[in-house]
C-alpha cells in the first residue's frame, strides 16, 4: 500500500496552446493517494483541457511539461495509453451510446472475448457486480436512453472500474444532476476513496466541492493560483471564490426590487402526451401565469416534467400537444411551431446545449444572430457588420470568454457556451425568456452576471421563467415558484413563502387534497 | 510563402484549393508544351466541364445540409430528353424548351424532396431509387433513341459571346466582361477593407490588398486574353457565363442570406436549428428540389453542346458532382462546405481530366489518378485534423504565431472532414 501522503500525480509546467489562445501556462498539480482533489476556476480557466492533457486526449508532444504519474514520466500518446495506466476520465459531457444498452456500453471497447467472440455471459456477470459497487439496480440490457443522466452518470463510473481504475478524473459530474443524484455520486466516489481510488472532480458547485474534496487547486487564466488543504486551511465557499476570482463576492445574488405588473401571459389545461407513448401524459392540465417584472420559477425533480411543459408551450416542439390554451396579452394565441412561437415573443433556452442549443460548427456571431436573422436581414440580405456589431456587443455585455466573435462555438469552454445561448436568445428580444437550467455548468462570477441580466431583462417589463434543479438558485431569483410533481402542477409559493423545505415537500408529492 | 497566403485570404482549405489548381495548371502547362493554355483547349475545359460544375453547386447545398443526391444525372438525362422531344414533336421555340425543363425539373425535385423532407426516407434512398427511376424513364421516353435538338437551343451549351462593336481584333463582349470583372474585383475588396477598419478589425497592409488585387486581376485578364482571342466564332463560352451567374447567385444565397444560413443550420444540428425556429423540413425540401432544377439545367446544356438528346446522358455526374464537393472542403457529415470551394474542386478535377488527356493519358489512367487524388484531397484534411497539424499547404505556409491548425474540438468532436465553417462564400 501507497503511504497515505505520498504523492502519486505530479503535473509540472504543463503549457497548452490553441491557435491563438494559451489555454494553459505552467500549471503544476499535485495529487496525493487516497483523495479527492478539486480543481476549480471560472469558465474558460482551463480546467477542462488540463484533465485532457492528463488522460492523453490530448497527446504527449501537444503541450510541453511533464506528467509523474507512480514515479514514471508518462507521455501517453492516447486515452488507452492512460486507461493502461489506471487513469480514466468521465468527461464533461457524457459519451454513452444511447441507443445501446448499460452493459454494451461499460463493454464498449473492452468487450471481453473468448476465441475472439464477445462472452456475453461474462460481460454480464460482470455488469451486474459493477451495478452493484455504484449502487444501481437497474437491468443490464435496459438501453441508455431510457435511465436519467443520474444513472447514466453511474454507468459511467461502472464503465471506469471495469477498466481498473486508480485515479478517475470527473469533469462537472454532478452538473446535470439533482440534489439527490449528486449526493449519491459523492458518496461514491467517498467510498472509492477508501478502497484507494484517488479522484479529481471539476465542478462549479462548491458546496460539494467544500463537502467531500480534501484538497483544491486553483486555477484562473491557465495559472495555478494555489493548492489549498481543505482539512488544515479551513477552507469554505468563501474562500474558494476568493481563489477563483480574485476578490471576495459578498453575495450571490444582485439587490434586486421587482417592480410586477399585471399578467399578460397564461397557460390554462395544458395537457400534452408523451411523444412516443400516446397514454402517457407529460403535462396533465397545468395551469400557471407570468405577469410583467416577473422572474417565475418552476421547482422540480428531474423528470417531473418542467422541460416538457416549457418545450411544449415553445412552438409544440416536445410531445403530442391534446388541450390547453395559450393567452398572451389577452389574447387567446396559436403557437403550433417554433417560428411562431419566437414571432409571438417567446424564447427558449435549452437544458441541453450540445445537442439542442447549438450548431457547434458555426462561430459566435452567426449563432448568436441565429434565431433572430431577420433583425440583421434587409432586401433579403444578411448585414455581415451588422452581425459582428451585434455578437460584440452581447460577447463584452456577458464577458464571453473569447478572442473574437468569429471563435468557433465548438471551441469554448462549456460555460462560454452557455453565455453564447443566452446571447442569441437576448438577441431575439423576447417578452417571455423560458431559461432551462441557465447556469448548469457555469462559474460563480458568470452565475451573478447572468442573475444581473435576468433581473434587467425583468425590469425591462418583460416575463421570465427559470426551470432549475438548484433550489437555493430558485429561492435566491424567483418572485414565485410554481412546483411541478409527475407532469402536473402541485402548487405555487410567493417569494416569502417558499423555502427549500416548503418546495421540496411540494415537489415530491402531489397535493394531499388531490 | 506567408506572404502569398495573405494575399489569397486566410481560409487555409481554400488557399489550399487554389494553390492546387494553379499548380496543376502550370505543371500541364509544363508538361504539355504549352497546350494547356491555349484559347481553343481552355475554352474547352470550360464548355466540357460547366454542366459538372453546376451540378456542383447544387450539390454542395445538399451535402451541407446533410444529404446526398445520387440521381442528378439520370434527372438530367431525362430532362434533357423530354425537352429534345417536345422542342421537335411540338415544335417549341428554345426558350419554351428551357422553361419547361426547369419546371420538370422542379417537378421532379419537388417529388424527391417531398420523399426526404416530409416522410422521412434518406435522401441516399430516394435518391437512389430517382436514379434508377429516371435513367427508366429517359429510355422508356425516348426509345433508346438519339434524339436531336435545333441550333437555336444548342446556343445555352455551345455558343459564344457574339462579335459586335468595332473590330478590335478581340472579342468585345468578352473583353468588356473581364473589364467588369477586374472593376468590381477592386472595388469589392476595397469596400471589405473599409467596412474592416470601420468595425475596428485587424486590416492587413495596403501592400499586401495591392498585391492581392494585382494577382487576381492578372489571372482574370489573362484568361480574358485566352478567351477573347481565340479562333474566329469563338470567345467566352455561354456555358461559362451561365456558370458564373450560377456561381454568384448561389454564393450570394448560401452566405448571405436567411435561407442559406438555414441550410448550414439545418446540417450543422437539426434539433438545435429547429429549436431556433428553423423550419428543417422545407429546408430539406428546398435543398433537394433545388438540386433536380440544376440537373435539368446541367442536362439541357450537355443535350446543347452534343446536339442531341441519347439514353446514355449523364452517366456517372453525380460521382463528379461529389468529389468536386468533396475535394472543394464539404464534410460528410453536413453543415459544412461553400460554393465557391465546390466550384473549385470541381476545376481541379476538370483540370486533371484535361492535361492527361493532352498528355495521352487513356481513359483507364485518367479514372485511376482521379481516384486517387480525390482520396488523397480528403485523407489530407482527415488526417490534418486528426493530428491538430496545419494542412500540407498550411505547413509550406506556416506562419510565426498562428498556425492555421483548429484542432478537434474539446469536448465534442464533429466529424467533419474540413477544417472550420465558412460562410464566406
Ligand atoms: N479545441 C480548442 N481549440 C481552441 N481553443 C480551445 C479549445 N479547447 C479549449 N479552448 C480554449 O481554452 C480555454 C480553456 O478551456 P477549458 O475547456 O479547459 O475551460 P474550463 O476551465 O474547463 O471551463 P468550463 O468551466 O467552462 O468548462 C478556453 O479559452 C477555450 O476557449
Ligand atoms: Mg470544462
Amino acid at each position: 500500500m501507497v503511504p497515505t501522503s505520498a504523492v502519486i500525480l505530479e503535473m509540472n509546467s504543463i503549457t497548452k496552446e490553441f491557435p491563438g489562445v494559451k489555454a494553459l501556462s505552467e500549471v503544476s498539480l499535485q495529487v496525493k493517494a487516497n483523495e479527492i482533489h478539486a480543481i476549480c476556476g471560472e469558465n474558460g480557466a482551463g480546467k477542462s483541457t488540463l484533465m485532457k492533457v492528463l488522460s492523453g486526449v490530448y497527446p504527449y508532444g501537444t503541450y510541453t511539461g511533464d506528467i509523474v504519474y507512480q514515479g514514471n514520466i508518462c507521455q501517453f500518446k492516447d486515452i488507452r495509453a492512460s486507461e493502461a495506466a489506471g487513469i480514466v476520465i468521465i468527461h464533461q459531457e457524457l459519451a454513452l451510446i444511447p441507443e445501446l444498452s448499460i452493459m454494451e456500453n461499460i463493454f464498449l471497447g473492452n468487450e471481453p472475448t473468448r476465441f475472439g467472440v464477445i462472452n456475453w455471459r461474462e460481460a454480464r456477470r460482470r455488469t451486474i457486480e459493477l451495478l452493484a459497487r455504484v449502487g444501481l439496480a437497474d437491468d443490464p440490457d435496459t438501453p441508455v436512453k431510457e435511465i436519467g443522466v443520474g444513472k447514466q452518470q453511474l454507468v459511467e463510473i461502472a464503465k471506469a472500474l471495469n477498466k481498473s481504475v486508480k485515479l478517475l478524473i470527473l469533469d462537472e459530474p454532478t452538473a446535470a444532476l439533482n440534489e439527490s443524484d449528486s449526493a449519491h455520486l459523492l458518496d461514491l466516489i467517498r467510498g472509492l476513496k477508501s478502497k484507494g481510488i484517488s479522484s479529481i472532480m471539476i465542478s462549479h458547485k462548491l458546496n460539494e466541492i467544500e463537502a467531500v474534496a480534501d484538497a483544491i487547486t486553483i486555477i484562473r487564466d491557465g495559472k495555478t493560483v494555489e493548492t489549498l488543504d481543505v482539512a488544515a486551511d479551513g477552507v469554505d465557499e468563501d474562500r474558494i471564490i476568493k481563489g477563483m476570482v480574485g476578490r471576495t463576492l459578498e453575495s450571490r445574488f444582485p439587490d434586486h426590487t421587482p417592480t410586477i405588473g399585471e399578467v399578460f401571459f397564461e397557460v390554462k389545461n395544458w395537457t400534452v402526451a408523451h411523444p412516443q407513448i400516446a397514454d402517457r401524459l407529460v403535462c396533465k392540465g397545468s395551469n400557471f401565469n407570468v405577469r410583467r417584472g416577473e422572474i417565475v420559477g418552476f421547482a422540480g425533480l428531474m423528470g417531473a416534467g418542467r422541460t416538457e411543459l416549457a418545450r411544449s408551450v415553445f412552438g409544440r416542439s416536445y410531445g403530442k400537444y391534446l388541450s390547453g390554451q395559450i393567452i398572451k396579452d389577452g389574447k387567446e394565441v396559436q403557437l403550433r411551431t417554433v417560428s411562431q412561437a419566437i414571432n409571438a415573443g417567446l424564447g427558449y433556452v435549452t437544458e441541453d446545449r450540445k445537442t439542442l442549443g447549438l450548431n457547434l460548427l458555426d462561430d459566435i456571431k452567426a449563432t448568436t444572430v441565429s434565431a433572430a436573422l431577420k433583425k440583421i436581414t434587409h432586401n433579403m440580405v444578411i448585414n455581415d457588420d451588422e452581425e459582428y456589431n451585434v455578437a460584440e456587443d452581447y460577447r463584452k455585455q456577458l464577458r464571453t470568454k473569447a478572442p473574437n466573435v468569429d471563435e468557433g462555438v465548438g471551441k469554448l469552454s462549456g460555460g462560454n457556451q452557455q453565455k453564447v445561448v443566452l446571447a442569441k436568445w437576448m438577441f431575439t428580444d423576447p417578452d417571455l425568456l423560458i431559461l432551462d437550467e441557465p447556469t448548469r455548468g457555469i462559474d460563480v462570477g458568470a452565475k451573478y452576471e447572468i442573475y444581473g441580466i435576468i433581473q434587467k431583462l425583468a425590469d425591462a417589463g418583460k416575463g421570465v421563467i427559470v426551470i432549475s434543479s438548484e433550489l437555493p438558485e430558485l429561492l435566491g431569483l424567483s418572485d414565485r415558484i410554481y412546483t411541478i410533481f409527475e407532469g402536473a402542477i402541485t402548487g405555487v409559493l410567493n417569494k416569502d413563502e417558499a423555502s427549500q423545505e416548503s418546495l421540496m415537500k411540494l415537489m415530491t408529492a402531489a397535493k394531499k387534497s388531490a | 510563402m506567408n506572404a502569398l497566403k495573405q494575399i489569397l485570404g486566410g481560409n487555409t482549405r481554400q488557399f489550399g484549393m487554389i494553390f492546387a489548381l494553379v499548380f496543376l495548371v502550370v505543371f500541364f502547362q509544363i508538361m504539355t508544351g504549352g497546350l494547356t493554355l491555349t484559347p481553343d483547349n481552355v475554352i474547352n475545359l470550360f464548355n466540357g466541364n460547366a454542366y459538372v460544375l453546376i451540378l456542383a453547386i447544387g450539390m454542395v447545398l445538399v451535402i451541407i445540409a446533410g444529404h446526398i443526391d445520387l440521381s442528378v444525372g439520370s434527372v438530367a438525362a431525362f430532362v434533357g430528353i423530354v425537352v429534345a422531344l417536345t422542342m421537335r414533336d411540338w415544335h417549341l421555340p428554345w426558350y419554351v424548351g428551357i422553361l419547361m425543363g426547369l419546371v420538370l425539373g422542379a417537378l421532379i425535385g419537388a417529388w424527391q424532396g417531398f420523399w426526404v423532407a416530409y416522410v422521412g426516407i434518406p435522401a441516399f434512398i430516394v435518391t437512389l431509387a430517382g436514379m434508377l427511376l429516371f435513367r427508366g424513364a429517359n429510355q422508356a421516353v425516348g426509345h433508346s433513341n438519339t434524339i436531336p435538338v435545333g441550333a437555336d437551343f444548342q446556343y445555352i451549351g455551345a455558343g459564344y459571346l457574339p462579335e459586335i462593336g468595332p473590330n478590335t481584333g478581340y472579342n468585345n463582349l468578352t473583353l468588356l466582361i473581364g473589364v467588369i470583372v477586374v472593376v468590381a474585383i477592386i472595388i469589392g475588396e476595397l469596400r471589405a477593407r473599409k467596412a474592416k477598419a470601420e468595425l475596428g478589425g485587424e486590416i492587413s497592409p495596403v501592400w499586401v490588398t495591392v498585391a492581392k488585387l494585382v494577382l487576381i486581376c492578372a489571372v482574370v485578364l489573362y484568361a480574358t486574353y485566352l478567351f477573347a482571342t481565340g479562333r474566329p466564332g469563338t470567345s467566352f463560352p455561354i456555358p461559362g457565363i451561365i456558370l458564373g451567374v450560377l456561381v454568384l447567385f448561389y454564393g450570394f444565397v448560401s452566405s448571405r442570406t436567411v435561407v442559406g444560413r438555414h441550410v448550414y443550420a439545418v446540417g450543422g444540428n437539426r434539433h438545435a436549428a429547429e429549436l431556433s425556429g428553423v423550419q428543417s423540413k422545407k429546408v430539406n425540401f428546398l435543398v433537394i428540389m433545388n438540386m433536380s432544377i440544376l440537373a435539368g439545367l446541367a442536362g439541357m446544356i450537355f443535350v446543347a453542346r452534343s446536339n442531341a438528346s441519347g439514353p446514355f446522358d449523364g452517366t456517372g455526374w453525380e460521382l463528379d458532382a461529389i468529389a468536386a464537393v468533396f475535394i472543394g472542403g464539404a464534410a460528410v457529415s453536413g453543415g459544412v462546405g461553400t460554393v465557391v470551394g465546390s466550384v473549385i474542386g470541381g476545376l481541379v478535377m476538370a483540370v486533371l481530366n484535361n492535361g492527361l488527356q493532352l498528355l495521352g493519358a487513356g481513359a483507364d489512367q485518367t479514372q485511376i489518378i482521379k481516384g486517387l487524388v480525390l482520396l488523397a484531397a480528403v485523407a489530407f484534411d482527415v488526417f490534418n485534423k486528426s493530428q491538430g497539424k496545419p494542412s500540407f499547404i498550411g505547413l509550406l505556409t506556416r506562419g510565426k504565431g498562428k498556425a492555421a491548425s483548429p484542432e478537434v474540438t474539446a469536448d465534442v468532436v464533429p466529424n467533419s472532414t474540413s477544417e472550420t465553417i465558412s460562410h464566406s462564400a
